[in-house]
């Protein structure tokens, strides 16, 4: 079963931390990504670019309309996710609990649709 | 030399070989590379055959034949051909290198196909190596290749020198590609470091070759100086943890003196005695900035003199963030912002955070501690690069 953990970030929040707890930070990642590409549950990770390098699409009368990002103005934006296979849900909110992000904004859990198959 | 380099320096020789004889660029390609996969497979284990280039040739021209025949019987005729072993005595002495970099880099392609073909025929990569390099999955990189191929087979191009009129246009395109895969892997910075490492080892690689076939030409001298010259700061450009360490502050005794030397050589060299070029003129750059012993003792002056020529001989967004920075250095931060306020209104790079990076290091030289911090934050929210952003941040922290 996949599960889509969406990191969300606070640019108050980025921006306050301290030299040592940005590096933390990146280590962090880095242990989560070392172990659950050893457990084969990592399927894919991506940091984004922060809002101001977003961009939104619209179509209206067939032309493509874009305008600048990001889509929902809210103070908390999407700062990166992984997509990861796990055995079961508590899995999946386990791994959300060990990005490092998690401990200083927040980390939404989403199931997969698509992947989930018939049987469930 | 490991199994690997040599069949890195083999590649294009048995690819060069195998399309004069044959034709049909793009499966002669499918064939080598499929070469190279079997050989790195089996080498190490069954040790290297005594003649490496006819075991390439021999498997490849095998896998070509193959293809043909599961494609159509009316190739049948053609089997006959493949029967025989190959003989090494047939490798003709030319060297096809530059050939294929000028099809590989031929101008129906984008500047993206071209890097990750030329990195595969020429480079002898393997797919999934270039797909690593360069961050996507595999699958993605074999449909560019794939595709690429298709490209260069529909514009028509054929397997030799690309006429006389044509060709120094067509070799700026090869450099061109050559500075792109050494950038790849200097600049990259997320994904797997090993292999960054190895795209610059490559591209300083292949220009090295260029440079053996066109000793004469100035910019191949000049962009091979330019990458020694870069590479050279390798080990004193970033930290343990990743983080990066601006060249004002890297220690300089972790810089490659052997590499220094030759990239100091080659440029002065193309500069007494070749055409003036823009490689060059960045490679002049680097040996000023590698010839100080310390930061302070940098000659800016000619730095920004250097930077002046450039910009009048290849003006771009770029060299003017550097020029700005070098003016500031011997005529102040108010004359280097003068200078960035030109970029103001480009909308190529009004957006681009070197800007901001820049516009916030010569505030924080003029003293101006709420701006250069609101630029340096402004910097750090629009790089992609994750340890930039990180320089960035901590530099916002310490100005303020």
């Amino acid at each position: 079963m996949k599960y889509l953990l969406m990191i969300y970030m606070n640019d108050q929040t980025w921006v306050g931390l301290s030299e040592q707890e940005r590096s933390a930070l990146m280590a962090g990642h880095d242990e989560l990504q070392r172990v659950t590409r050893e457990s084969g549950e990592l399927v894919d990770t991506n940091a984004l670019g922060s809002p101001e390098t977003s961009s939104v699409v619209r179509v209206r009368d067939g032309e493509p309309v874009v305008t600048d990002g990001p889509f929902l103005e809210a103070k908390e934006y999407l700062a990166g996710y992984y997509l990861m296979d796990c055995e079961s849900r508590e899995r999946a909110l386990e791994l959300a609990a060990l990005i490092p992000d998690s401990r200083h904004c927040a980390t939404e859990v989403w199931p997969v649709m698509i992947s989930a198959g018939v049987d469930v | 030399m490991t199994v690997e380099g040599l069949l890195r320096e083999l590649a294009p020789q048995v690819l060069g070989l195998l399309v004069r004889r044959h034709g049909q660029f793009d499966a002669c390609e499918d064939a080598v590379q499929e070469a190279l996969l079997a050989a790195a497979t089996q080498w190490p284990v069954e040790g290297v055959p005594d003649s490496p280039r006819a075991w390439l040739l021999t498997v490849a021209s095998r896998r070509l034949a193959d293809a043909w025949r599961s494609e159509s019987a009316r190739r049948r005729r053609e089997e006959a051909v493949f029967v025989a072993e190959v003989d090494d005595a047939e490798v003709p002495a030319q060297d096809d290198t530059l050939t294929l970099l000028f099809l590989c880099c031929h101008p129906a392609l984008t500047p993206v196909s071209q890097v990750a073909l030329t990195v595969r025929a020429v480079g002898g990569l393997t797919t999934a190596q270039v797909a690593r390099a360069f961050l996507v999955p595999e699958a993605t990189m074999a449909q560019r290749i794939s595709r690429a191929k298709s490209r260069i087979k529909a514009a028509g191009a054929r397997f030799s020198l690309p006429p006389e009129g044509e060709r120094d246009e067509r070799l700026r395109a090869v450099l061109h590609v050559l500075y792109l895969i050494f950038n790849e892997g200097y600049t990259a910075t997320a994904g797997d470091q090993l292999l960054q490492g190895e795209l610059t080892g490559e591209a300083i690689r292949l220009t090295r070759a260029v440079r053996g076939l066109l000793p004469a030409d100035g910019e191949v001298a000049g962009l091979l100086a330019l990458m020694l010259l870069t590479e050279s700061r390798r080990a004193a450009r970033s930290l343990p943890d990743g983080s990066l360490v601006p060249l004002a502050e890297q220690d300089r005794s972790l810089w490659d003196a052997a590499a220094i030397a030759e990239g100091v050589k080659l440029v002065s060299d193309a500069l007494s005695t070749t055409r003036l070029g823009s490689f060059q003129l960045q490679a002049a750059i680097a040996a000023v900035h590698a010839e100080a012993p310390s930061a302070a003792e940098t000659d800016w002056a000619e730095i920004a003199g250097l930077y002046g020529l450039l910009a009048q001989m290849a003006p771009n967004p770029v060299v003017t963030l550097n020029h700005a920075v070098a003016v500031a250095m011997v005529r102040g931060p108010e004359a280097g912002l003068a200078m960035l306020a030109e970029l103001e209104g480009d909308d190529r790079v009004a957006e681009h955070h070197r800007v901001a990076a820049v516009r916030a290091h010569l505030l924080e030289m003029a003293g101006d501690v709420a701006g250069a911090r609101e630029s340096y934050l402004r910097a750090a929210r629009l790089t992609l690069s994750m340890p930039e952003q990180r320089y960035l941040l901590a530099k916002a922290d310490r100005v303020s």
